[in-house]
């Protein structure tokens, strides 16, 4: 049976055991619900409860879990043919379980009957033959061994399922009924469900913090496996990346690390100013009204999805920037070459963070009390004396606090550079020249065929740790500032 | 600062400092204050009491047009101050409110040093030419605000960091530090403790040979204790405006009666 149904069953029984758990929570007191500890429905949810959550949990980690277990048995049948590598090890596997699942598949086509697929020989079949007429294709013919190997895991698999369904939902059965059992008038339905709710939150809040372990795990151990292959001093300070598959490839990540800074500095340039002026503008001058429309308005700017952004880069942005800076523009400088480039992407990038910045200081302004604003106007101060020597000052921690939010946003983007700064990973001054960035090669190294076990694919994970942890400080020192901030007034 | 000292409350002599006729503001529909028509002396200190919500904090803060800062609001009648209109298109309302000081309910220092707090007004002004013609306006104005000895030594550290009654003397010192003519002050020690606000009464009966003094007060002692003349408001009507020690020993209205009495608010 699969795991949809046993769920599926398993929710069955829990609706199942609400209505029953209910009912006899009634009947202890003769239909007198002043007299149970908790509401009717409290007990229907305990029982509902105890029959779900567990079989389900049960369900999950046995899923989880049967794949590991079934490799760890199946895996000694085909120890002596392929002893090699860890590498080699898995690919075999994963043709083992390919062809297990192809068996399956020609059963249920009824190619096969269940006792063929079973005792089937590979000398005597062609077993490739056979599957691919089910739609599986596999790579080469298949060995004895795999093919032994595959019928075994195919009858261990059968055999688990089996067993999953029967403990699943015995387990549920089994809370179902204890819980139905211990349903009386006194007992306290309602803490119980009260306590229920908070494991599942608890759950809930860490599933989420696992899942971040996880990634940030996985990007560490790729990493090492990196450094393994390819030396740390040449990564963190080599000046030229030029990587190749076939090898010899230099792998620096200064020159990228250069380019994502430069562009995250023009964007900023841009985003900061006109976003603070525009924040100003909407907390301090603007009537209800018009702020009412324009801060919605602002905000769809932070709507717009990024590639977006990289097409408006790519197509208006760049050309518009050739016709002035490149070859015989309006400028007469010749600076820029192609459409491409760290001044395209800046200044698209800028506009992005525009309402990031804007909608932020905004509410931070928003936050500074107005009796500091009537203290200063009731000196005599004038609006923008008030604004700049009274609000801008109690609220400058908080902005800086926005402004480092945003250059991290600014550092971790990836589309508008790959549409709009180009892919040539240059150390140069000149902000009408290509470049690129950490993110922009990260999406170069993995995509495609990627062999992830050269150090060409595996530096894409090296990447990524270095902006996760330059990504992380920002953040970490933009929260300490704006929560050092909010200390202040309240 | 006791009882009622009838000799201190000659005040007939005074000069008018500000004559309000007629005047009617409105929050949107909601008409706050009702045809009121006061006449406040020079060197005076003069209290508005009254139940919350009658409209006397609306009524001091017409007196340098903070009210102008809410959009909904509406003034009409005449203010007068020196005999000029101070509703008068003519005026700048940023000039008026440098002449007319304010200092608030709540302590309201800036997020700056306690100098920068002081300075602030005569920099914006151009009082000082030098650093220590501002040095000396600021140890001036600190002095007035009955603070100085206590922050002399520190005078860079933040103005936050002071207590209640300290921020409130220093708010005082900032508003005195811009040479006004009149003071109004917003229920100045509804945030105070008792000795605090034994301090701050105190400074305001000094101020009083400087400035005509406006406070608003929720506290009928405070109001007896410190002003000459007193203006009893209720539902946005100015009810009964007189001698404080007229107003609390024989008022004339049943309405200030009933509230010095107790009776309402």
């Amino acid at each position: 049976m699969s795991a949809l149904w046993i769920a599926l069953i398993v929710l069955a029984l829990a609706a199942g055991g609400y209505v029953l758990g209910r009912k006899r929570a009634l009947a202890s007191v003769g239909g007198n619900t002043r007299h149970l500890h908790s509401l009717p429905s409290y007990y229907g949810a305990n029982v509902a409860m105890m029959a779900a959550v567990p079989a389900l949990i049960l369900l999950v980690i046995w899923l989880i879990l049967q794949p590991m277990v079934l490799n760890r048995m199946v895996a000694p049948m085909i120890g002596s043919v392929a002893a090699g590598e860890a590498g080699e090890m898995s690919l075999v596997m994963s043709d083992v379980r390919r062809v297990a699942d192809g068996l399956d598949a020609a059963v249920d086509q009824g190619v096969l009957s269940g006792a063929e697929a079973r005792d089937m020989q590979s000398d005597s079949t062609d077993v490739r033959a056979t599957l691919s007429n089910v739609g599986v294709a596999l790579g080469s013919d298949v060995t004895a061994e795999t093919l032994s190997a595959a019928q075994r895991y195919r009858a261990l698999s059968s055999t688990g399922s089996l067993l999953m369904t029967v403990v699943v939902l015995a387990v549920a059965l089994a809370g179902a009924i204890t819980a139905t059992l211990r349903t009386h008038r006194d007992f306290r339905a309602r803490n119980v469900v009260e306590h229920g709710m908070r494991v599942l939150l608890i759950g809930a809040a860490c599933f989420a913090i696992l899942t971040t372990l996880g990634i940030v795990l996985s990007l560490i151990f790729n990493t090492v496996k990196f450094f393994n292959l390819y030396p740390a001093s040449d990564y963190f300070f080599g000046l030229t990346w030029s990587p190749s598959f076939g090898g010899g490839s230099s792998l620096g990540i200064l020159p990228l690390l250069w380019g994502t800074l430069y562009i995250s500095v023009i964007a900023l340039a841009v985003a900061v100013p006109i976003g603070l002026f525009a924040a100003i503008y909407l907390s301090e001058y603007a009537t209800p009204r018009i702020r009412a429309f324009a801060k919605p308005m602002l905000e769809v700017l932070a709507g717009i999805p990024t590639i977006v952004y990289g097409l408006f880069a790519l197509l208006t942005v760049g050309p518009l920037l050739v016709s002035v800076f490149g070859e015989g523009g309006f400028a007469g400088v010749g600076w820029m070459q192609g459409g491409t480039a760290v001044m395209t992407a800046g200044l698209v990038m800028g506009i992005m963070l525009i309402p990031f910045v804007s909608s932020l200081s905004d509410d931070i302004i928003n936050a500074v009390p107005q009796t500091m604003r009537d203290g200063s106007l009731g000196l005599g101060a004038t609006k923008s004396e008030t604004v700049r020597q009274v609000v801008l000052p109690a609220a400058l921690p908080g902005i800086v606090g926005a402004i480092l939010l945003a250059a991290s946003r600014a550092i971790g983007e990836t589309m508008i550079v790959v549409l709009g700064a180009g892919a040539a990973a240059k150390l140069s001054l000149n902000p009408f020249e290509a470049m690129t960035t950490v993110t922009a090669k990260i999406v170069s190294q993995l995509t495609g065929d990627a062999d992830f076990s050269s150090p060409e694919a595996l530096v894409a994970f090296a990447l990524g740790m270095t902006l996760f942890v330059i990504t992380l400080g920002l953040n970490i020192f933009a929260l300490w500032i704006v929560r050092k901030y909010r200390e202040q007034y309240e | 600062m006791n009882d009622m000292r009838q000799i201190e409350r000659a005040v007939d002599m005074k000069q008018t400092k500000i004559t309000a006729r007629g005047v009617q503001v409105y929050y949107g529909d909601n008409h706050a204050i009702k045809d009121v028509s006061v006449e406040i002396a020079d060197k005076t200190v003069t209290a508005f009491i009254g139940p919350s919500g009658c409209g006397k904090s609306t009524f001091l803060r017409c007196l340098n047009r903070m009210n102008d800062t809410i959009s909904i609001c509406r003034v009409e009648g005449d203010i007068l101050i020196d005999n000029e209109d101070i509703y008068d298109p003519r005026v700048d309302p940023v000039q008026l409110r440098a002449k007319v000081g304010m200092v608030f309910q709540k302590p309201n220092p800036f997020p700056k040093s306690i100098y920068d707090n002081v300075a602030y007004g005569p920099k914006i002004h151009g009082l000082a030419r030098n650093k220590a013609e501002l040095d000396e306006i600021v140890e001036k104005a600190l002095r007035r605000g009955a603070i100085w000895d206590e922050v002399k030594d520190r005078l860079n550290a933040p103005g936050t960091g002071l207590s209640g009654g300290q921020q409130q003397r220093l708010c005082i010192a900032r508003a005195v530090a811009t040479e006004p003519e009149v003071l109004l002050m917003d229920e100045p020690c509804s945030a105070l403790d008792p000795i605090a606000t034994a301090q701050v009464e105190e400074l305001i009966d000094e101020l009083r040979q400087s400035y005509s003094v406006v406070i608003v007060t929720h506290s009928m002692q405070q109001a007896a204790r410190v002003s000459q003349k007193t203006a009893f408001f209720h539902l946005g009507n100015l009810v009964e405006y007189g001698e404080t020690g007229e107003i609390f020993t024989n008022p004339e209205d049943p309405r200030t009666e009933s509230y010095i009495t107790g009776r309402i608010g």
